[in-house]
């Protein structure tokens, strides 16, 4: 009797969870599918993704989004890398350091694209500083679609300083299972401190990069509100068109059409990391 | 040879802390200046050049927006949904974490995998056509809906990290309240919980931090029952910068204080994301 409880009741514990997610991200996914191609009458048709890739600014949402990606995931790992090397050595106070790395943690894309919109902004506290250290005369117009890859470098700058710091904790938690062991090992064979990094530490973190690209990547994909909150819909990207079709244009369908591009980038991002970093650590024989 | 090393040791330790104290001027500064910036008068926005440290401190920004129509209602509803997130994500997710914890059972690892996937899939894939449903179904545009919507985003990330608290609550100890008498559940209730509940509680913050911040879902599922990042979002282009400063301002305190409260947990709950 016993015996037979124990075997139903972690079904039982989990099911409540189980029947939520299937209701709430599997059902809504298959109808997000449904809603991408399928016409008025129920008919399969491409008509919602011919009327997305005809629209003005599916290009331009296709290729800043891509451009995001590539500026802000690699600005990412390297700041979080240095941040996560630099409390790993538990300098004094290196606690205190942590706590404020991990503040962006909490905030919102929205809020830290409206701190940099402080900042960024004609009359804000960029143009201020340079122009009270006599560099500028007027202000430089950072957010101007006069000058876009000024506009696209402020986003970059406003995600990168938001979500390093997800990337920094993630690091951090790999580079604690690191036995000690082999950086003192590093140490004994006079190993410098940059050798160390690159040739032990690196090697060893690569689990935790890895996890840390796909999920930044998975991310950068659906990056819209820090977008809109500096650039409009001057720098239009594909998570903001999907919004836009839904809320503005009120067309679902297209809305979909733009939702189920990006999981498709997802799941492409995701696979292809997983078969780059995992075969090539498997060679290098980490795993 | 012994001064050389000595002056080695402290050039480093230069090195390490100027680099450390940069990396926090850096993380620090937009949150002063955009502090700064709500606590100004409104006609400060268009100052020139603006100055950077708090010389003429002023209400003014911050009440205009608390002010403004639908804001403190989007307030309250941020609230509200973010608490009934907690509740559900915990009741629904907490079992789920505790039978992933302690029982092996087949297909567990079949579930686990698919709570890892099910984190990945696009906010947008879901919210549309959830949207649509929710017309149907009368949730659209209220805190229930959101909050539904926030709960499935929350719960696979619960889940994991409660399996992890209830993995740190010794067996032992349960076992041996068992063989004292309790059933299986007294003796969840008695020993486990109380020894898991800080952990369970770093897991709420962290659920009210995941509801607080959401946008895309919230802004699609609503329309005048706002959540405040939906509100600051769908005002964002009609609305005047000192606005927008304030609704900022308002966003990261919360999280700010949250942040604090669960400093100890940060890296286990963060860094279960990425497991």
């Amino acid at each position: 009797m016993r015996a037979k409880l124990d075997s139903a009741l972690p079904y039982s514990l989990l099911l409540p969870t189980l029947a939520f997610v299937t209701l709430l991200i599997v059902v809504p996914i298959v109808q997000a599918f449904l809603l991408a191609f399928q016409g008025a009458d129920g008919s399969f048709t491409l008509a919602n993704f011919q009327k997305m890739a005809n629209d003005t600014a599916f290009a331009d949402a296709l290729k800043f989004t891509f451009l995001l990606l590539i500026f802000i995931v690699p600005m990412q790992v390297v700041l979080a890398l240095v941040m996560a090397l630099l409390i790993h050595t538990r300098f004094k106070g290196h606690t205190f350091f942590l706590y404020i790395y991990a503040i962006p943690l909490a905030i919102s894309d929205l809020a830290a694209g409206i701190a940099w919109l402080s900042i960024f902004t004609e009359r804000g506290y960029l143009n201020s500083i340079l122009f009270q250290l006599g560099f500028l005369e007027r202000p430089f117009l950072f957010l101007s679609y006069q000058n876009l890859p000024a506009m696209f470098g402020t986003i970059v700058v406003a995600e990168s300083w938001r979500a390093t710091a997800i990337v920094m904790v993630i690091l951090l938690a790999g580079l604690q299972v690191i036995p000690r062991d082999y950086f003192e090992a590093a140490d004994v064979f006079g190993a410098t401190t940059l050798k160390r990094t690159l040739f032990v530490v690196l090697p060893l973190l690569r689990p935790s990069l890895q996890n840390a690209l796909i999920i930044r990547t998975i991310f950068a994909f659906q990056t819209f509100a820090v977008v809109f909150a500096l650039a409009g819909r001057v720098i239009p990207v594909l998570a903001g068109e999907s919004y836009n079709w839904y809320a503005t244009n009120r067309n679902p369908g297209v809305a979909a059409a733009y939702a189920v591009l990006v999981l498709v980038f997802t799941v492409i991002a995701t696979w292809f990391y997983f078969r780059v970093l995992k075969t090539s650590a498997a060679e290098a024989g980490y795993d | 040879m012994r001064s050389s090393v000595s002056r080695r040791y402290v050039f480093n330790r230069v090195l390490l802390y100027g680099a450390a104290i940069l990396l926090a001027l850096w993380t620090l500064a937009p949150l002063y200046l955009v502090a700064l910036a709500a606590f100004s008068a409104r006609q400060a926005t268009f100052q020139w050049p603006k100055p950077l440290l708090p010389t003429d401190f002023s209400t003014d920004t911050m009440e205009f927006f608390a002010n403004t129509r639908g804001v403190m209602g989007s307030v309250g509803n941020s609230v509200v949904v973010a608490l009934l997130t907690i509740v559900a994500s915990l009741l629904l997710g907490a079992p789920g974490g505790y039978a992933l914890a302690r029982f092996r059972f087949r297909g567990k690892e079949a579930i686990s995998m698919g709570l890892l996937i099910s984190k990945m899939f696009p906010t947008a894939i879901r919210a549309i056509s959830l949207a649509v449903a929710f017309i149907q179904m009368d949730l659209y545009d209220t805190i229930w809906g959101v909050a539904l919507v926030h709960t499935a985003m929350a719960l696979p990330f619960v889940i994991i990290v409660t399996a992890g608290i209830f993995v740190g609550v010794p067996r032992d100890l349960e076992e041996a309240a068992q063989t004292l008498g309790c059933n299986r559940l007294q003796a969840f209730l008695r020993v486990v919980m109380p020894l898991a509940l800080p952990g369970l509680a770093a897991a709420a913050i962290f659920t009210f931090v995941i509801s607080w911040n959401e946008v895309f879902a919230a802004t699609i599922l609503t329309l005048r029952n706002r959540t405040l990042p939906a509100q600051v979002l769908s005002s964002l282009n009609d609305s005047p910068l000192y606005y927008r400063y304030a609704g900022g301002f308002f966003m990261i305190v919360p999280a700010l204080i949250f942040i604090f409260l669960i400093r100890r947990y940060l890296l286990n709950l963060w860094g279960s994301i990425s497991r």
